[in-house]
């Protein structure tokens, strides 16, 4: 449609001179066997190695290039223009800029768990043997079936997801969705583990510069000069910034050469460092940075981490990240061959490349004209330079050879997989293969707005610079303050680096500031060529595929806030932030309100200025590395006793302990319990957390942080305790065990150790700081072993020095105290039990875990003596009616535990009060009771709900949950623990427990929920 | 973001764990059966200041020294405006506050 309008439209035809191999030879040297690849030389005074060619592949097509390329610049010198499928419509793209801001070339690097998607070409060091491949196309990148989406745009503009494909309703899961999300996106990422290691750092500093251009280096150096400490960051692989793509000189030498000689300074002082490949990606509160140094894909397949994530803390930051250039929006300006003059110009200057072989600028800035004119110095070709202001507007010199058009524009292009033809807004045509646009430069603010800058838009240099509302110890200079001249800019950098290092407390001297001139850098605030619209679109972000229209879609749907709009047209939400788009859809958004750019405002930037890897911020934290697993010192012990692990928290924890002929986990759990209730069983319980709490006021503390008293126990006894948070719900239980007057040892539940110990200090620290109390957690300290059973104490004769101190009037029921074992081994020794049987806990020094493990099997072969693991303690608290993990579920009071007795009402504590809060002392509220399978044998479940028999199983009938469930080899039957509404009152009655995720309902009877041994005599034995 | 703390100096906010509003040190001291009791509980629990301004905080260093510190932040700048330990400004806020 496009192509036949402009048909008719071209009048004079410019050609570019002929010679040699024919034109369309000319324009695709890739595709001619006649011409010589631009691999083999480069033009003189490239910044790349020539004596290191380095071997690459692109779709496997074998290509060259030299050390200092980057794949950008490698893929122009091989001929290819054509290097990605756009996101949306599956557009033919090329390469459009030379640095991080790239949209277009997004290329997958590698293969495997080596696959790197969406790596932006520009930013990539060549190296040998990389393995690139285009995206987004079904078929070959040049002839891309999915490209037919081009032709169904009008149903593709902002929004559809929201207005097209609607019905039938049920297509859009089915149907449109799938199909939409194969059809759009960029890369396909690979699901294995990454396999490269990526490190954290720390660094410090008093003054950071960001960026190593023209303006960066100067203010590093004076800083440095001036004594202090800097941390100069930039993103490219060397110094120099838009020295190494411009043709400057400063202080009378090549900017390049003055980048190496500041560098090499800069190098030698001790308190400073530059850091190439490392982009500043964040600026946070208080001087934190986060910058990612990228160590490239060659150094990572060596062993070297791929990437290091630092965080650089610094007193002052210098923001010289520079700025970027915008393109200019005209019909069908998306076509590979046309790229960013500046890029142009990197690619000519710095590469040695020239990314066309006609070529032709257009442009609203003077930068342009530097462009044609490097071109032309390196003897390339140019056609024309195209403005679109008017003659006296501009300042930029004329050049010999060169046509020069004024207040004319690019209306349209031509060519299928890459530029052939211009239109001209004077109805020219004209051939060409390189369009070199020149909008505007954009100030790089991001970091800026990291920091609650606010850019405001200054006409004058049609750009948003940083406002003054940000932070204090940010100082943006140069072309990221909006200063374009190069003299401005270095004298700029000068000063800048000197206050900053005065504001850190150094005076020293900084010397002269750099001198160079500075090029013209006039500009006019000019983005979208209005008579372009019959054309064809427009497209504003490349990387999105949004255009002009959608923009003005948007607003007449009513988005009209630049936020909305951005939202509804996603304009700048691409993984570039929109670097080179969003000034061109605002000011277009403006337009269209009738408005200015300065009212409408711009979005903000977020972190990361440039997009990092995951993995990047995982650092070595991956897989188990992450949460470290904690082994108790009897682990190994109980590996070699056949046990398996389960986890516990961070804690492996022996599950059970499988003995000859067990083939299945029941077997060996029942005959632990068996054991256990009928001779005697150990149970590594190291993992319960272990508060030493000493001091003068050690009881009174204790008296308030749980809900029983703690103060009445005595010298030598153990009291189990209940903690409760300050809205009355239960928090914890444990044991307190009390040595001295002012010394108890606290025990909490393995799970909330580390919450119980914040809470402590919190209680103590922010409630009752008068109180002499201190205390530490001793988890690690102590290896503890339960022993229970009828044989407990038999057995414990044999490994404590002194058996006439545990009989059981001397040591009975709850009391505790410091013994000696195996020979004169400090040990601590509790008289308590979790399972119901005559029970002891002995405690060592947890060097002596696994020695004690073995010792107590040994001495108890005799008796019988077993391991048992957590799943049989579980069984054996059920069977006791213990609460554990299901019934302390932060939803609990104590009186729906049938703990509520043991709460005291005569002092205050955490939780006294608001425990008595009426709706937590409602009748109606669900109470602990035990259950039984009427048949006495159909399987239990926990998290049943509870429902009278023949009632409706609906949410307003619910009467409760199964919290813990067990089969008990004691009963010989399946037993449960629950909430029950009025559960105690309805002992024996007969109720569903239904589990309609499982499709199950059992008949369950009712009980009290101590199963075995209601009395506890076997514990006082 | 960088706590000042007293003791040590700036260090990171990684080290700390945060433990809500300052106002938490504020625990009524009412006796059981007081009338009032449960609704000043319920507004000591639940009720929190959501000030545009300076904030006073808690801050414990768990993974340091484990002091519990008062930081009042302002939540518009993040700007942390004082850092004082809990232990010696917290005595006399539940002195003044709960007993006036």
């Amino acid at each position: 449609m496009t192509d036949a309008t402009l048909g008719t439209l071209g009048t004079l035809v410019d050609r570019p001179r002929e010679s040699g191999p024919t034109f369309r030879e000319r324009l695709w040297p890739a595709t001619a066997t006649s011409t010589q690849p631009q691999s083999a030389t480069r033009l003189e005074g490239a910044l790349v190695d020539t004596n290191r060619p380095l071997s690459f592949t692109f779709d496997g097509r074998r290509m060259h290039g030299f050390a200092g390329d980057t794949l950008a610049s490698a893929l122009i010198a091989n001929g290819q223009k054509l290097v990605a499928r756009s996101f949306k419509y599956h557009r033919p793209r090329g390469i459009l800029t030379a640095g991080s801001e790239e949209p277009n070339a997004l290329v997958t690097l590698g293969d495997g768990a080596l696959r790197e998607t969406n790596t932006r070409a520009t930013v990539v060091p060549l190296f040998d043997g990389l393995a690139a491949r285009s995206q987004n196309h079904v078929g070959s990148l040049r002839f891309d079936a999915m490209a037919a989406a081009d032709l169904a745009a009008p149903m593709l503009g902002a929004g559809f997801y929201y207005k097209t494909f609607m019905w039938p309703a049920a297509f859009w899961e089915k149907v449109y969705e799938p199909a939409i999300r194969r059809a759009a996106g960029l890369g396909a990422i690979s699901t294995e583990p990454d396999p490269n290691a990526y490190d954290h750092a720390f660094a410090h500093c008093d003054v950071l510069v960001v960026g190593a251009g023209p303006a960066g280096l100067a203010a590093a150096r004076a800083a440095a000069r001036a004594g202090a400490s800097v941390i100069l960051a930039d993103e490219d692989q060397r110094v120099g910034g838009r020295l190494l793509a411009d043709t400057n000189m400063i202080d009378d030498v090549a900017g390049v050469s003055w980048a190496d000689v500041v560098a090499g300074e800069l190098d030698s002082l001790p308190r400073t460092r530059v850091m190439t490949g490392t982009t500043v990606v964040g600026a946070f509160d208080h001087g934190v940075h986060v910058a990612i140094t990228d160590h490239g894909h060659a150094a990572a397949r060596s062993g070297a981490p791929r990437m290091t994530v630092t965080r650089i803390y610094a007193k002052q930051t210098i923001i010289a990240a520079g700025a970027t250039e915008r393109p200019i929006a005209f019909a069908n300006n998306d076509r590979p061959g046309i790229m960013m003059a500046s890029a142009v110009r990197a690619y000519v200057n710095r590469f040695g490349v020239a990314p066309g072989t006609c070529t032709v600028v257009y442009t609203a800035t003077d930068d342009g004209w530097r462009t044609a004119r490097d071109l032309v110095d390196r003897g390339q070709h140019v056609a024309a330079v195209i403005d679109a202001r008017p003659k006296d507007d501009v300042s930029a010199p004329s050049i010999d050879g060169v046509e020069e058009h004024y207040e004319t524009h690019v209306v349209s292009t031509r060519g299928r997989l890459g530029l052939t033809t211009l239109l001209l807004s004077d109805g020219r045509e004209v051939f060409c293969d390189c369009l070199a646009v020149s909008g505007g430069w954009n100030p790089n603010v991001q970091l800026t707005c990291h920091k609650r800058g606010r850019p405001k838009w200054r006409e004058e240099i049609a750009a948003f610079v940083s406002s003054a509302k940000g932070d204090a110890a940010q100082i943006p200079i140069g072309a990221a303050a909006g200063t374009f001249g190069l003299g401005q800019t270095l004298k700029d950098g000068h000063r800048a680096g000197v206050e900053a290092a005065t504001s850190s407390g150094f005076g020293g001297r900084a010397g002269d500031a750099p001198a160079a001139e500075s090029d013209a850098t006039g500009v006019s605030a000019f983005f979208y060529v209005g008579e372009s619209r019959r054309y064809g679109r427009a497209w504003l972000d490349f990387q999105n595929d949004v255009t002009a229209k959608d923009i003005g879609l948007a607003h007449l749907e009513g988005f009209r806030s630049v936020e909305h709009a951005k939202r509804y047209t996603t304009l700048g939400m691409a993984t570039d932030q929109g670097k080179t788009a969003n000034v061109l859809g605002i000011s277009l958004l403006a337009e269209a309100a009738g408005t200015t750019i300065a009212e409408t405002g711009t979005t903000i930037y977020r972190p990361p200025y440039t997009p990092v890897p995951i993995g990047a911020f995982a650092g070595r934290a991956r897989g188990k590395a992450f949460r470290p697993t904690r082994k108790t010192a009897g682990h190994d012990w109980a590996a070699d006793a056949g046990a398996s692990f389960v986890e516990a928290g961070a804690w492996l924890r022996a599950e059970w302990f499988t003995r000859d002929g067990e083939t299945h986990w029941r077997q060996s759990v029942d005959r632990e319990v068996n054991t256990v209730r009928n001779a005697v069983g150990i149970c590594d319980v190291s993992t319960l957390g272990k508060i030493d709490v000493q001091g003068r006021d050690a009881a009174v503390f204790l008296d308030r942080v749980y809900a029983n008293t703690m103060s009445s126990l005595k010298v030598g006894r153990t009291r189990y305790g209940l903690m409760l948070r300050e809205d009355g719900i239960v928090f914890d239980d444990g044991t307190a065990a009390r040595f001295r007057e002012d010394h108890f040892l606290v025990t909490t539940t393995t799970a909330n150790a580390g919450r119980v110990f914040e809470h402590l200090e919190f209680c103590h620290q922010g409630l009752w700081p008068d109180l002499d109390v201190r205390f530490e957690s001793v988890t690690d300290h102590w290896f503890q072993v339960a022993i229970a059973g009828p044989s407990a104490r038999a057995l414990l004769e044999r490994v404590v020095d002194d058996p006439a101190s545990v009989t059981n009037d001397a040591f009975p029921f709850m009391a505790c105290g410091e013994t000696t074992v195996c020979g004169g081994t400090p040990a601590r020794l509790f008289r308590v039990s979790f399972s119901g049987e005559l029970g002891y806990e002995l405690a060592l020094p947890s060097r002596f875990g696994a020695s004690l493990m073995a010792r107590l099997a040994k001495a108890g072969a005799d008796l019988d003596c077993t391991p048992y693991g957590v799943e049989a303690l579980n069984v054996l608290r059920i069977e006791k009616g213990h609460v554990s993990g299901g019934e302390l579920n932060g939803q609990t009071t104590a009186r729906a535990l049938g703990l509520g007795r043991m709460v005291s009402d005569r002092k205050d504590c955490i939780g006294g009060v608001l425990r008595n809060r009426p709706h937590l002392v409602s009748d109606d509220d669900p109470i602990l009771v035990g259950f039984k399978p009427i048949d006495g044998e159909s399987e239990l479940t926990a998290g049943a709900h509870f429902f009278a028999t023949g009632a409706e199983q609906i949410t307003a009938n619910d009467e409760g949950h199964m919290t813990s469930v067990c089969y008990s080899p004691t009963l010989g039957s399946p037993i449960g623990l629950g909430l029950l509404l009025r559960g105690p009152d309805r002992i024996g009655e007969t109720v569903v427990a239904a589990d309609p995720v499982r499709n199950r309902a059992v008949e369950v009877e009712v009980c009290a929920p101590h199963f075995f041994d209601p009395e506890g005599a076997r514990l006082r034995g | 973001m960088l706590i000042d703390h007293p003791l040590l100096g700036p260090r990171d906010a990684r080290e700390f764990t945060y433990l809500g509003s300052a106002e938490r040190l504020a625990r009524p001291d009412v006796a059981r059966d007081d009338a009032d009791a449960i609704t000043r509980f319920h507004d000591y629990v639940y009720l929190r200041e959501n000030p545009a301004g300076p904030h006073r905080e808690l801050w414990l260093h768990a993974h340091g020294d484990r002091s519990l510190l008062i930081v009042t932040r302002d939540t518009r700048t993040h700007d942390v405006l004082s850092v004082e330990l809990a232990r010696e400004a917290g005595t006399a806020e539940t002195e003044s506050e709960v007993r006036p």
